[in-house]
């Protein structure tokens, strides 16, 4: 008894609860989304994060069934879905519109997919007023979506697509449609709903503030094409290209040659940076290969007297400061013209006794060589 | 003080602007309506106007009013005045539900088609009104006729020995009415429905409802102000129409146009024809207002989004 709870729960850690294989969708003869594999663990909330028209809604829809793929299957839970009508899938979605039932009262809008499920009367019920306890809109049941606030419709929309106890559970642009300060209260609030209920999510957004706040692990598309899949630390302190790292958060990317490669450092010749970029451990490639240096703003120091000579430093002028509160962003022109941002804490120059260097002071930026990270695409 | 003047013209404009429609109505529609009234109310007499006037007068000193209620009086106890309303309202009634149910899946289709399709359809629908009304009320008197286009192309390719009696029937009748009405029924329709968020219908399949079931559950009920504004359209001019079961159809057809025709030129009956007006109008009222209460309704909705 024991061994089968023990073997069930490991066979269900090694194969995943959803499985995209090879999945194209082409639109005339372009492919919005062309050849996404993509493997979901059961109750992981999953973001899938790119710019608009890189084909993530597409993806999204295809999960749905509201479009067909071209080739390539999905399956989930074991059962192959691809060509699945929409009304046939263990699938539910919220909507970035919400979609809302406009002639339905709340209660109304959440209890119409059960009632597609043709299930009791007292059941209906039931749920319905389970859903509305999770979303805090018991005193709203009756009204109609016209009469609620945008953030309530939010909420109707998810206990609506919860109602059903999918098994995977669609958000598309979640709260795309909220102002900024309710978007930021909502983020972790639909988190903890989404936990709550324990339901497996694939979201899709193009804010990545969103998507590291909320999912557990994020999928980066562009141009139809799933770039780098990780958890939110690791497609920040390791992207695998330049799309990842500049999509991601900020970064100062120096392009040039590798020209020196040892097993425990690379040494990049970069004409941006005017200079040699040293980074402290090996790349596979040959020689000479062309690469990029990502190197985060918050890892560039900026000094007022020059640090010690060698790479991975390089004089410049104040150009901007950005004052954001408890840091500052350091805007430093470099003499080829580049600017490098630099993060600096607000009370950075008071404890190390330094007067702040000001809008057209020369200025000298390094950063340690550990931090650079090297791309090759 | 300069800012108060600007006001109040400002509010002279507004009010002109308003005004207009309500000055149309006043001129076209309410003094029409009290005329025909006051000559309900009158006796037929032999004179210009071949009526009796309201007012008693004595060497132009008005002495009283003498209202004359045997019109009305006439039409309740004559049963075919009765069997007349009915009849028309059925036809009417009948109209309305056929032009719904040919006129839904056609407006249906035109909303849910690509937009530059879209406008070519709208065109096809709005084309007759291109041309008289009575010439194509006509066209279909040649259609229809014993010896028509319709049974000569019938009997020449054999399908039929004898011409088919389709004229001056009620068949006739409610093809045409039906031909006539039906864009009055189409374009609120469409109107209607290409509003229509077609993620709604994304949203309830998603939730596990096929399309018959999505159709009735959300588009069904959406479009209900359509409908009715439709019907409205259709119901009303119908229940007064004359030159159609006059042309098309058949002699024992009972229209209240027919009627009012028939007092007011064949027997130079005003007050009478006056009277059956009066009552058709009051009969029309309710569906008018019912309509009104809709229209209303749907703008305060919208204000509320």
């Amino acid at each position: 008894m024991v061994e089968t709870v023990k073997q069930s729960a490991v066979s269900q850690s090694e194969t995943p609860y959803l499985r995209i294989s090879n999945v194209v969708k082409k639109f005339g003869d372009t492919a919005a989304v062309d050849g996404v594999d993509l493997e979901i663990r059961k109750n992981e909330i999953f973001a899938l994060l790119g710019s608009s028209g890189c084909g993530k809604s597409t993806l999204l829809r295809m999960l749905a069934g509201m479009e067909r793929p071209t080739s390539g299957k999905i399956i989930l839970d074991g059962e192959d879905i691809t060509g699945l009508a929409p009304y046939e899938r263990p699938i539910n979605m919220m909507f970035q519109s919400y979609a809302l039932f406009p002639h339905m009262s709340v209660a109304d809008n959440i209890a119409f997919g059960l009632k597609q499920d043709k299930l009791g009367k007292g059941e209906i019920d039931a749920r319905v007023a389970e859903m509305l306890d999770l979303v805090q809109l018991r005193k709203y049941a009756s009204r109609k979506p016209y009469q609620l606030s945008g953030g309530q419709q939010q909420r109707v929309a998810l206990a609506r697509s919860l109602a059903k106890r999918p098994k995977l559970l669609l958000l598309d642009e979640p709260l795309g449609a909220l102002d900024k300060k309710l978007r930021q209260q909502t983020q972790l609030e639909l988190v903890g709903t989404l936990e709550k209920v324990g339901v497996t999510c694939i979201m899709v957004t193009h804010d990545q503030e969103e998507a590291m706040t909320m999912a557990t692990r994020i999928g980066i598309m562009s141009e139809g094409q799933l770039l780098q899949i990780g958890t939110p630390a690791e497609i920040y302190d390791y992207p695998n290209c330049r799309f990842t790292a500049e999509f991601i958060g900020e970064t100062n990317v120096f392009s040039g040659p590798v020209v020196v490669d040892e097993p425990d450092r690379v040494e990049i010749e970069s004409s941006d940076l005017g200079g040699r970029v040293w980074v402290d451990h090996g790349i596979t490639g040959p020689k000479g290969m062309q690469v990029w240096a990502s190197v985060r703003p918050e890892d560039v120091h900026v000094h007022v007297v020059p640090p010690a000579a060698g790479a991975n430093t390089a004089k410049g002028v104040v150009h901007d400061i950005a004052y954001l509160g408890s840091f500052s962003i350091y805007h430093v022109k470099l003499g080829s013209g580049k600017v490098v941002k630099s993060m600096i804490s607000a009370n950075h120059w008071h404890e190390n006794n330094v007067k702040a260097p000001t809008w057209g002071d020369p200025v000298y930026i390094s950063w340690r060589p550990d931090m650079p990270v090297v791309l090759t695409r | 003080m300069n800012l108060m003047k600007m006001k109040a013209k400002f509010r002279l404009g507004k009010s002109a602007v308003i005004s207009i429609p309500y000055v149309w109505m006043l001129l076209f529609f309410l003094v029409p309506f009290f005329i025909v009234l006051k000559i309900s109310f009158a006796e037929q007499a032999l004179a210009i106007p071949p009526f009796t006037s309201l007012l008693q007068e004595e060497d132009g000193v008005i002495r009283g009013l003498s209202l004359y209620f045997g019109n009305f009086s006439f039409i309740f106890s004559d049963e075919l005045y009765a069997a007349t309303y009915l009849s028309s309202l059925k036809v009417a009634l009948v109209t309305t539900l056929m032009c719904l149910l040919l006129g839904y899946p056609i407006a249906y289709a035109i909303a849910r088609t690509d937009p530059a399709r879209r406008n070519i359809l709208l065109m096809l629908v709005m084309l007759p009104f291109w041309t008289s009304f009575l010439l194509r009320v006509y066209a279909w008197m040649g259609l229809l006729n014993e010896n028509g286009l319709i049974n000569n192309l019938l009997l020449s390719l054999g399908v039929i020995s004898e011409p088919l009696h389709m004229f001056h029937t009620d068949f006739s009748l409610y093809l045409v009415m039906l031909y006539a009405y039906l864009p009055f029924m189409i374009l609120p329709l469409y109107s209607h429905l290409v509003k229509m968020d077609v993620r709604l219908l994304e949203a309830a399949a998603d939730l596990g409802a096929g399309p018959i079931k999505a159709f009735f559950a959300i588009t069904l009920p959406l479009s209900k102000n359509g409908i009715i504004a439709g019907s409205m359209m259709v119901f009303i001019p119908a229940v007064g129409e004359f030159v159609i079961p006059e042309l098309v159809g058949g002699t024992d057809t009972l229209m209240i146009g027919k009627v009012l025709w028939n007092e007011f030129f064949d027997n130079n009956n005003w007050p009478m024809a006056a009277s059956v007006a009066i009552i058709m109008v009051l009969m029309l009222i309710v569906p008018i207002a019912l309509l009104h209460r809709y229209e209303t309704r749907e703008l305060e909705g919208k204000g509320n989004v």
